[in-house]
């Protein structure tokens, strides 16, 4: 198999790849977001299962918990989803565990807000959502965003965790290229791939760094 | 007429009593500064009189609108000085966007900072930055304005050319209620001056009497002056 046949391959299973990505991007950053008021919440029956949620999916791999959620549904309730709910179960536990990091960094970003800002929107009259989504939320997201960059980076790699579920997205595909050819030049392409997307991933997110970079 | 009554307040933290039975009133148009050492209670009295901090007892009301200039600006940084001055008007109130905009652009006229709107805050200097929030504040059209130590956070030349600003505002004839350290301003600004010490007020007058006032507290304040 030649180099340009190997990266026709990977690349038709990067779409798989960019699918898990994306996808986890876009559940996980809302859900980020309400997770994290429900860890500022001031009503404990919020805050403490909310605290032990992010706790166990920060404390716990994210192979183990690919595989509960594609086989818990079986092994707990005896319900079975048919092959399709693989790449859902994909999805979910990406999107669960990602959103367990972000409420974190949300956090962090909120609570960094001085109260000044608060007490000046409300003499002002704003109602508490104008406060936070005009007022605190852009400020917000200008402090995390380097750690988000962070997260995005790692999201991009951790996507080849799906290959526990024998997902075929690149990893696997990969994997098994190098198997059949006994060869392995498809990890190392696999390899060019992902430092590809993470350097284009990069560079975005420092551009809309230097956009944010107006005030300070 | 009264734009706002304060009666019988009382506010303690964590058991210590900051505001004890203070009671003041303030006309319309009138200037009322408030002097005192550090945590006699000024500050408190202005946050729980606009409701940032809520009473423990006694009460507060209000004819008409109020606006607040706070120590440290609380300007929204992402916001051009325009917007800064504005976007309540147009978002709050819900005034037209022309005619705020209009009114924003003459009270930033006001101010001498005409040539800013489109700066961030960041950009301005902080006499320029607490310009700027006196003329969002005055954006809001109060029948009162707040003033919570509008200079300790600058330096001597800032503070007068703030200073400046607010003895301005005189000919507009709105009340303004001024927490300050400045003696020498308040004494020449303000209508009604009252020293607090200790969670009281101690004393209540025209600048002449209350600066004038053989009170102990009074003279031992004055004198580090």
């Amino acid at each position: 198999m030649s180099l340009l046949q190997i990266v026709a391959e990977l690349w038709q299973s990067f779409g798989v790849t960019l699918q898990i990505f994306l996808v986890t991007l876009i559940l996980s950053l809302p859900l980020g977001l309400l997770v994290s008021f429900g860890r500022m919440s001031g009503n404990p029956l919020l805050r403490y299962p909310v605290s032990a949620y992010i706790s166990v999916m920060r404390g716990t791999p994210l192979m183990l918990q690919l595989i509960v959620v594609y086989f818990g549904p079986y092994y707990l309730f005896g319900i079975s989803f048919g092959p399709a709910y693989r790449m859902t179960a994909v999805f979910i536990a990406f999107a669960v565990n990602y959103a367990a990091y972000f409420a974190e960094i949300f956090r962090s970003g909120i609570q960094s807000m001085p109260k000044g800002q608060y007490e000046a929107a409300r003499l002002l009259g704003y109602s508490r959502s104008q406060t936070f989504f005009y007022i605190i939320l852009p400020q917000v997201i200008k402090r995390i965003l380097p750690s988000i960059t962070n997260e995005v980076i790692t999201l991009v790699k951790d996507t080849a965790f799906a290959f526990t579920l024998s997902v075929m997205e690149m990893f696997t595909k990969a994997k098994a290229l190098a198997a059949g050819q006994t060869s392995i030049l498809p990890l190392f392409v696999a390899g060019a791939f992902y430092y590809i997307f993470n350097y284009a991933v990069a560079y975005l997110f420092a551009y809309g760094e230097k956009k944010l970079d107006y005030y300070q | 007429m009264k734009v706002l009554e304060i009666r019988n307040a009382e506010k303690s933290f964590d058991g210590t009593p900051v505001l004890r039975d203070v009671s003041l009133s303030v006309e319309a148009g009138e200037i009322l500064s408030i002097i005192g050492p550090s945590g006699s209670g000024k500050s408190t009295l202005l946050r729980c009189a606009t409701g940032l901090e809520k009473l423990d007892k006694g009460s507060v009301s209000f004819q008409g609108r109020f606006g607040m200039v706070f120590q440290q600006f609380n300007l929204f940084p992402h916001w051009t000085v325009l917007r800064n001055v504005t976007d309540a008007v147009i978002r709050v109130q819900k005034r037209p966007r022309e005619e705020a905009l209009q009114e924003g652009r003459a009270l930033l006229a006001r101010i001498g900072l005409a040539d800013k709107e489109q700066a961030y805050p960041c950009q301005l200097s902080g006499g320029q930055q607490q310009r700027v929030a006196i003329a969002r504040a005055l954006a809001q059209n109060p029948d009162l304005l707040f003033f919570d130590e509008p200079t300790s956070a600058l330096d001597p030349e800032l503070t007068q050319e703030v200073l400046r600003v607010i003895r301005s505002l005189k000919e507009l004839r709105i009340a303004m209620v001024i927490v300050t350290h400045e003696m020498a301003f308040a004494r020449e600004v303000s209508d009604r001056v009252i020293f607090m010490a200790d969670g009281r007020i101690q004393e209540e007058g025209t600048p002449e009497t209350v600066f004038a006032s053989e009170n102990q507290r009074m003279r031992a304040f004055l004198s580090q002056f």
